[in-house]
């Protein structure tokens, strides 16, 4: 245990330093890092994989997105997604984690994750695992801790299935459970969530696709008690990156 | 005024000709240039920034003395000569003389032979011509290749060769793009797929269960996703973002290269490329290839070639009637091409044929045989046997008599983690496999064991000792490496000074490596060891295996990688011989 906090600890500080080096030398001579680098540049990525508008009578606003700055093994990841209304936000999502690959396809991630709603605010400990799982299924399985003892675990999947080279259906599935009900957050023990998804996108470029889908949300258990969701909602949006 | 540059080139492009129009071409910043071949003992090169528009837009590339591709320079064996680089860049920049053999100081490596040369200054290379053929220069500076440093070079022979020709011309290929190459890089990183629009489909699902039926059809496929790897998966860097050149020359402003009916025109193939390997051919024309890599092979007829990045190849052609003939150069995952005309007439051209169809990847390309796939059935791992696989490897394995070579192995480090995802299970020797896309051609496609060394290899040395190197990566992380481990993290190679060195290589991914040993020859076996095939650059074809030998006779540091532009990073090692 030791040595693997040794370890982490080294390669912490090995990307830290890294990093601040390629930011200042990018700053220093403001232009683009060149192969001298090697192999493995600093680099970064927003996403913002859902943008959209649901049919619903609050015309819900929906959004999720990443945003990463690091290398091939170590990375900083900030994910965010949430909802909201006319009336402002409904609820979001945060978590902001170092992530550093383990496996082939894998990466380990460790950090904080906030939520937040119109009444309330939590803060978690975060402790995830993301990536491609075999045939190309986008994984992600977080398990959040937080003061009051109360254990999450949130669990995303989402698939690719190409129609067209430009026309790509993703369906996507969504499942969150808790330890313990937590009224302020609205959040009840066992199964809360799940949140079935069907979007389909034209990629006019790799970096900018509108799309139209479908998503199926239901709350269970004491869940259900604070919020009753059970609803079918269309919805137009668009994907972007850069 | 197209026209009139255009009909200038095609008279002096031919070597044969060799007027020297060094000066007009030097100042910078003008419309480029192609007619330019310089010769002599002493050559002023000039490395800077030049408009150009290659794509149909305007971009800036980096060009030597103002042209792409750069001036073909024309040497002569047994020459010493004398070469003042200058580089008007704002950055480090450099030339490496591929393929040439001379001391290590004048290789042209930043970090390894020199320190390169900073902006202002000039580097002078000086060394003797010990060989003779056709060769190519680029920087060996950052992503400088990619954005146009690259030009021809033309070694003039002592003896007469054996053969004849009457024209003689350059056809260098290349690949341009008006996008960063640390744009392109970065998109590789962050998306390895991006510029991949050949990938699977439902549609291409639904006619693949037409023709294998639902199970076939579904096994395979079902067998691919589960190792989240894609059997079109050929190029990294495709013609979305690619023009390809020909000379310089997109297919816009055709390159053309003249004969008159009768004539015996020679061919010097070069492939620049950053990223991109061509399958070449000349509809209705039969190619006799006469030399690979600048060195003479036995006399082979083909009708097409695949040439790997940084390979050359020099092919005589006969034309013999009066008609534009197209040079047609498909890249090998058939996202785009470049033709050019060899003509009787300079203003009859020549029509592109059709690309041919998309290669799809096989069994083969992961490295794995019937053998071991009828093994892995077992294990529940249901493979369809309808896989593209020449007929004769299921009979017989042809090169059993290279696997049992046995040579005392230098055990090297290796490393396995997140930069490797694959392993070939069962490497093969596939030297007369000519590759995804070619092998149920109708056409006689050349393929390496049609490549014997024109002159006997019979009283080389046997080799001393052999070392085993695996090409690795991570192709969805974009990681590249050898023995797992990439170049920043790696020991140098030590060869020892006067040895012969079996060096095998085994593919451990489904990308082709044209892997390049910088100062010392590559003595390539393809059959017949009495006449290895002399190469600098040699092509390890996904999931297989293959083997060299080199007679380490050049003391100092040389630098040993994969030519793919975006591979290379990692994909290194530094070798010191001593």
């Amino acid at each position: 245990m030791r040595r693997i906090k040794i370890h982490c600890k080294k390669s912490l500080n090995d990307f830290c330093k890294k990093t601040i080096l390629s930011l200042v030398s990018l700053l220093a001579l403001g232009q683009h890092i060149h192969a001298a680098e090697g192999d493995d540049p600093l680099r970064t990525m927003f996403l913002m994989d859902r943008f959209e508008v649901l049919n619903n009578d609050e015309n819900t606003r929906v959004w999720e997105g990443s945003f990463y700055i690091g290398y091939d093994i170590d990375k900083l990841y900030l994910y965010s997604d949430g909802e909201a209304t006319a009336d402002g936000l409904e609820s979001s999502q945060s978590e902001l984690v170092y992530s550093r690959a383990i496996a082939p396809f894998w990466d380990a991630q460790i950090g904080l994750a906030y939520d937040k709603n119109a009444d309330a605010s939590k803060t978690w400990a975060s402790f995830a695992i993301a990536g491609l799982a075999p045939y190309y299924f986008e994984t992600r399985a977080a398990l959040l801790v937080n003061g009051n003892g109360n254990v999450g675990l949130r669990l995303d999947a989402e698939y690719e299935a190409l129609i067209t080279q430009k026309l790509i259906l993703t369906p996507s599935l969504e499942a969150d459970f808790y330890s313990k009900d937590d009224a302020s957050l609205q959040i009840g023990s066992g199964l809360s969530n799940i949140e079935a998804g069907l979007r389909l996108r034209y990629e006019i470029k790799r970096e900018f696709a509108p799309y139209v889908g479908v998503t199926w949300e239901k709350t269970f258990g004491n869940t259900r008690d604070y919020t009753p969701i059970n609803e079918t909602n269309f919805l137009v949006g668009v994907r972007f990156w850069f | 005024m197209q026209r009139r540059t255009f009909v200038k080139g095609v008279a002096t492009t031919s070597l044969l000709g060799l007027t020297s129009t060094s000066l007009e071409a030097n100042s910078p910043v003008k419309a480029i240039d192609n007619s330019h071949t310089l010769k002599g003992k002493e050559f002023f090169l000039e490395i800077g920034y030049t408009k150009v528009n290659l794509s149909g837009d305007d971009a800036v590339a980096t060009t030597v003395n103002g042209q792409i591709a750069g001036p073909t320079l024309v040497w002569q064996e047994g020459d010493t000569i004398t070469l003042h680089v200058t580089n008007k860049l704002k950055k480090s920049s450099s030339i490496h003389w591929h393929g040439i053999i001379l001391p290590y100081q004048m290789d042209g490596v930043p970090g390894i032979t020199f320190d390169g040369i900073d902006p202002g200054t000039t580097f002078t290379y000086t060394f003797t011509i010990k060989q003779h053929g056709t060769y190519w220069y680029h920087s060996h500076s950052g992503f400088q290749e990619q954005t146009g440093v690259y030009g021809a070079i033309v070694i003039l022979p002592k003896k007469r060769e054996p053969f004849r020709y009457d024209r003689d011309y350059v056809v260098q290929l290349s690949d341009w793009s008006d996008e960063n190459p640390n744009t392109i890089y970065k998109k590789l990183k962050v998306q390895s797929d991006y510029y991949n629009f050949s990938q699977r489909t439902v549609g291409t699902f639904v006619d693949e269960v037409k023709k294998k039926g639902f199970s076939k059809a579904f096994g395979d496929r079902s067998m691919w996703n589960r190792m989240r790897m894609s059997d079109r998966d050929i190029a990294d860097v495709t013609g979305y973002t690619y023009t390809y050149l020909m000379n310089g020359q997109p297919s816009s402003r055709q390159f053309t290269a003249l004969f008159k009916k009768g004539q015996k025109i020679r061919l010097r193939f070069i492939n620049s490329a950053a990223m991109t390997f061509f399958d070449v051919r000349i509809p209705g024309l039969k190619m006799t290839v006469v030399a690979a890599d600048g060195n003479h092979v036995k006399p082979v007829s083909v009708e097409e070639f695949r040439i790997g990045v940084a390979e050359t190849y020099d092919v005589i052609v006969e034309p013999k009637s009066n008609k534009a003939y197209a040079l047609f150069a498909q890249s090998m995952e058939r996202s785009g091409y470049v033709v050019g005309s060899l003509t009787p007439d300079a203003s009859k051209l020549a029509t592109a044929p059709k690309m041919d169809a998309k290669p799809v990847l096989s069994m083969v390309d992961m490295g794995m045989d019937m053998g071991s796939m009828k093994a892995k059935e077992s294990q529940g791992m249901k493979c369809s046997s309808a896989m593209s696989m020449p007929k004769k490897s299921i009979k017989k394995y042809k090169w059993q008599a290279m696997e049992d070579q046995k040579y005392p192995i230098t055990p090297l480090p290796m490393a396995r983690g997140v930069q490797t995802t694959m392993k070939a299970m069962s490497p093969k020797y596939r030297l007369d496999d000519p590759g995804a896309g070619l092998r149920h051609s109708k056409r006689k496609v050349l393929t390496y064991a049609d490549l014997k060394n024109r002159y006997s290899t019979k009283h080389d040395k046997k080799p001393d000792r052999e070392i085993v190197l695996h090409l690795t990566g991570n192709m969805d992380r974009y990681m590249w490496s050898i023995n797992g481990i990439k170049y920043t993290d790696s020991k140098p190679l030590q060869f020892h000074y006067g040895e012969r060195l079996r060096i095998t290589f085994i593919n451990d991914t489904m990308m082709n490596h044209p892997m390049h040993l910088h100062g010392l020859w590559s003595d390539l076996e393809t059959g017949d060891d009495n006449h290895l095939l002399r190469k600098h650059t040699v092509i390890v074809q996904p999931g297989s295996k293959i083997s060299y030998r080199v007679t380490v006779d050049a003391k100092g540091f040389w630098a040993y990688h994969c030519h793919m532009l975006y591979h290379m990073g990692g994909m290194f090692r530094k070798v010191v011989v001593s």
